[in-house]
């Protein structure tokens, strides 16, 4: 048997990510990250100490057995990595590209002690984009229950509750407002990301698992979740509806031409192919000199389409210092090589606008970071005298999300006081067998845990059902 | 759930037509006062259109199309009985809400005349005595005078040029209920910015409330987007799903005027594109 591999035997560097230089992939939409070929997955693999006590699983929100499907691609068993890889995580090719891994698999790595974390989530995709190109997918033997099983909204959450539900054999429909299911992996994240064929390969899979879709559908005004469990003859409802509802500051000329939503913004270039004026019909109307508020994921896809959609000049405007921006380190490292102008501790205090009430510069006011906050971070304070202004003709505010209230105006749904559905601990809402999950839930999070919800709402809507989980 | 077939088409002028759409579980669920999403096809855009009548029993859904930019004309163009629209969505928006007001005045103008009448429909259901008021540029643009004559108690016909009915704008109309009933509980006005500006200013010294429907550029009609954002009072909402109906006497419409024109330099350019496309293929003897 082999020795056992310690921190000195392992290939010291973590293998790079073939990436798409930045003065080229700023003039197109194509992956910024190209993906693991054989030779570096393989490489990479060899990295993982398979440590008995697994940190990295606990650190996974959905606990992905990380060092056995490792162990399966150090063994050219990729079919095997998948499998395993599934048994918990259905969305393996969106997760290793989105997952924000150093806080959470890679952060409390074991080799990262040291050296630099095990590539978990590049491994992960590297599985996840095989099974695409193979076909893979691993149809259950299903035994058919009686069960109509109905799923509001096609993100992550409703995809990961309606993939368990079918399993257990139910008839599961997935009922989503767009024309497009996938939520914020479609509308929202850009294409140099995660791109939409990917999305659209693993929503095939839940075909193949028996889910019907029907886009279109507005539930609540279409129809109300009462009517669902009631007349329609659905058996338990799950939701997840996202957070949706854009914030803005609240400060004045917000409503200036050229001022918008990232989620507008996003919507308009991703899902509704404004980029691709007039061959699409949906106006993108793109700045030359972009401010982005706000530092999260979604402000760096805002400010990086700006870019690739012809913008000379980024700005990203954020109250807080870059330690605290709650990107993933990799979009930061991204945007900061693809040249965005980071203004940190920095607020907008005013929007300017010209003659045609269009955006033409933004006012802001220097900060420095005081005591802590209720969210134990230091919390921002302006600097007098420290006013200046950004010239931009196109303001994107990405500040995060509020509760959507449709729901909660057609249902009667208890919600918390933010506006969110109140749950139990098993993510059952207050109607009985109606069950929810995701943003809607948690407010704004990330993919793996409204995947994660979704699967834990399934479980409890399998006990709901008398059915085995 | 529907393939959105349209099933009956009329033309009441050379800007203005109907479409009928199968959709039995939205004819079920439409209320006054919400509208819809149309995507024409794949490569279209997303935009709202007021449920300007549904029949229950044949499952279908009426709108009211004002062929102004590319893809209202495109549809004016390409929507005919038979063919599908690509997307359909809603209802959208919070229903109107039809209280206990014993005397209305409904009040429509341009492309606000097809959205007022489920509302003048509801409101005579109701028991309400409704005063109509329609404003066309002139005789021949008008269309449904029937329809709201059955709903109506009185109807005041207002064009531009005096070709029927009073000579001037629906705020004319609107002067001569006031005076004539005392005791108007409740204007509702349905049209162009520029006219329920008008119309909440004309109440306003009665102080007789006013509800208006507003129409900012939208995308997802769901919340999601916030490009609907409109300023009432001193809060901002989103008439999407906080709307399309406000108290006229808060609303800002100066800024819902500007804000209607944020991506017009695009959407002459659309406009421009397609006419160029259609005289070409014309051109080409297709
Ligand atoms: C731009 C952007 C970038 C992001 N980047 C990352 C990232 O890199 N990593 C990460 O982990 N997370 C990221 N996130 C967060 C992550 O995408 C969300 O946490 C996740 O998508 C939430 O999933 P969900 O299923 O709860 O809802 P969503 O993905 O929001 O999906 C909800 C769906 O429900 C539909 N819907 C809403 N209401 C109704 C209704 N009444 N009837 C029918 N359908 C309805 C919506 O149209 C939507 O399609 C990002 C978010 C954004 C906006
Ligand atoms: C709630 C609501 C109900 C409406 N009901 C009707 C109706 O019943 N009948 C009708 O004819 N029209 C209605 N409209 C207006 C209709 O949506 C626009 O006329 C249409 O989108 C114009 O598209 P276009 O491409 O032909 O013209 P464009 O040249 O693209 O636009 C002309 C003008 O229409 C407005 N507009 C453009 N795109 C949108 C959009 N996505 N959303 C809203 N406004 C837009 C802008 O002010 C623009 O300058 C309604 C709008 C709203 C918000
Ligand atoms: S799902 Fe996310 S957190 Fe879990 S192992 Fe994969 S990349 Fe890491
Ligand atoms: S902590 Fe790191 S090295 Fe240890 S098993 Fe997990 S991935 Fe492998
Ligand atoms: S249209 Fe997007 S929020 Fe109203
Ligand atoms: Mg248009």
């Amino acid at each position: 048997m082999a020795k056992r591999k310690t921190i000195r035997t392992i290939p010291q560097a973590r293998t790079p990510m073939p990436e798409q230089a930045p003065e080229i992939r700023i003039t197109n939409f194509d992956e910024v990250a190209c993906g693991y070929r054989l030779e570096d997955a393989l490489l990479e693999a060899e990295r993982c100490l398979d440590c008995p006590d697994q940190p990295c699983v606990r650190g996974c929100p959905v606990g992905i057995d990380i060092p056995g499907f490792i162990r399966k691609i150090a063994e050219k068993n990729f079919h095997g990595a998948y499998d395993v890889i599934t048994d918990t995580n259905l969305l393996p090719s969106v997760c290793g590209r989105v997952c924000p891994q150093e806080s959470q698999c890679e952060g409390v790595c074991t080799v990262g002690e040291r050296l630099e974390p095990v590539a978990i989530g590049r491994l992960e995709r590297f599985i996840g984009d095989r099974a695409i190109a193979e076909g893979w997918t691993n149809l259950p033997y299903i035994e058919r229950n009686r069960h109509k099983v109905g799923v509001v909204g096609s993100g992550p959450a409703g995809m990961a509750c309606a993939a368990d539900m079918a399993k257990a054999g139910c008839e599961v429909t997935v009922f989503e407002a767009f024309q497009e299911p996938g939520g914020v992996l479609k509308y929202g994240i850009p294409d140099f990301r995660l791109p939409n064929s990917v999305v659209d390969a693993e929503i095939e899979k839940l075909r193949q698992l028996g889910i019907r879709f029907e886009c279109n559908t507005l539930v609540g005004r279409l129809f109300t979740l009462e009517q669902m469990m009631g007349e329609m003859g659905f058996s338990a409802v799950f939701v997840g509806t996202g957070a949706g509802y854009p914030s803005f500051m609240g400060i004045p000329g917000e409503s200036l031409g050229g001022v918008l939503s990232a989620n507008e913004w996003l919507t308009r270039c991703n899902l509704m192919h404004g980029r691709d004026f007039p061959a699409y019909d949906t106006p993108l109307q793109p700045g030359k000199h972009v401010a982005v508020i706000g530092a999260g994921n979604t402000a760096m896809d805002a400010m990086r389409v700006a870019l690739r959609v012809g913008a000379e000049k980024v700005t990203c405007v954020y109250r807080r210092s870059a330690a605290e921006a709650p990107a993933r380190a990799e979009e930061i490292h991204h945007a900061q090589q693809e040249g965005i102008d980071f203004q940190w501790l920095t607020s907008p205090v005013e929007l300017i606008g010209d003659e045609q009430h269009r955006v033409r510069a933004m006012r802001c006011e220097r900060m420095e970071l005081g005591e802590p906050d209720a969210s134990g971070r230091r919390r921002p304070v302006p600097v007098a005298g420290s006013a200046f202004e950004i010239e931009c003709d196109m303001v994107v505010f990405a500040i995060g999300t509020n509760a959507n209230p449709i729901l909660g105006q057609t249902s009667g749904l208890k919600l918390d006081k933010r506006g969110y559905i109140w749950t139990d601990d098993t993510l059952a809402t207050s109607i009985a067998g109606v069950f929810a999950g995701g943003d809607i839930v948690t407010g704004a999070a990330t993919v793996i845990q409204a995947m994660g919800a979704g699967r834990r709402a399934a479980r409890a809507m399998k006990a709901y059902l008398g059915l085995r989980d | 759930m529907s393939d959105f077939e349209i099933v009956a088409r009329s033309d009441f002028s050379d800007v203005t037509f109907s479409l009928e759409v199968r959709h039995p579980l939205m004819a079920r669920a439409a209320k006054p006062g919400q509208f819809v999403i149309v995507m024409e096809h794949e490569h279209g855009e997303r935009i709202p259109l007021t449920l300007a009548d549904f029949d229950r029993d044949k499952g279908t859904i009426t709108l009211v199309i004002q062929a102004v930019g590319k893809t209202t004309r495109e549809m004016q163009q390409n929507c005919r009985v038979g063919t599908r629209l690509h997307a359909l969505v809603g209802p959208m928006g919070i229903p109107s809400h039809i209280g206990a007001a014993k005397k209305v005045i409904c009040v429509g103008g341009g492309l606000g005349v097809a959205p007022i009448y489920p509302q003048a429909r509801a409101y005579k259901e109701s028991g309400a005595y409704v005063i109509g008021v329609l404003g066309f540029r002139n005789k021949g643009l008008i269309f449904w005078e029937d329809k709201f004559r059955a709903c109506c108690d009185e109807l005041i016909l207002c064009t531009d040029d005096g070709s029927a009915g009073i000579k001037g704008l629906v705020t004319e109309g609107i002067k001569q209920s006031i005076s004539a009933h005392a005791d108007i509980d409740e204007v509702v006005a349905i049209g162009p910015p520029i006219m329920m500006k008008g119309c909440a200013e004309a109440t306003r010294p009665f102080g007789i409330k006013t509800m208006v429907s507003l129409n900012p550029v939208m995308v997802d009609g769901t919340g999601m987007c916030g490009g609907c954002r409109v300023k009432i009072g001193e809060v901002v909402k989103f008439a999407c799903v906080d709307g399309p109906d406000f108290d006229g006497h808060l609303v800002d419409f100066d800024d819902l005027m500007a804000r209607l024109g944020r991506f017009r330099p695009t959407e002459k350019a659309a406009l421009e594109a397609w006419q160029e496309s259609c005289r070409l293929r014309g051109g080409a003897g297709h």
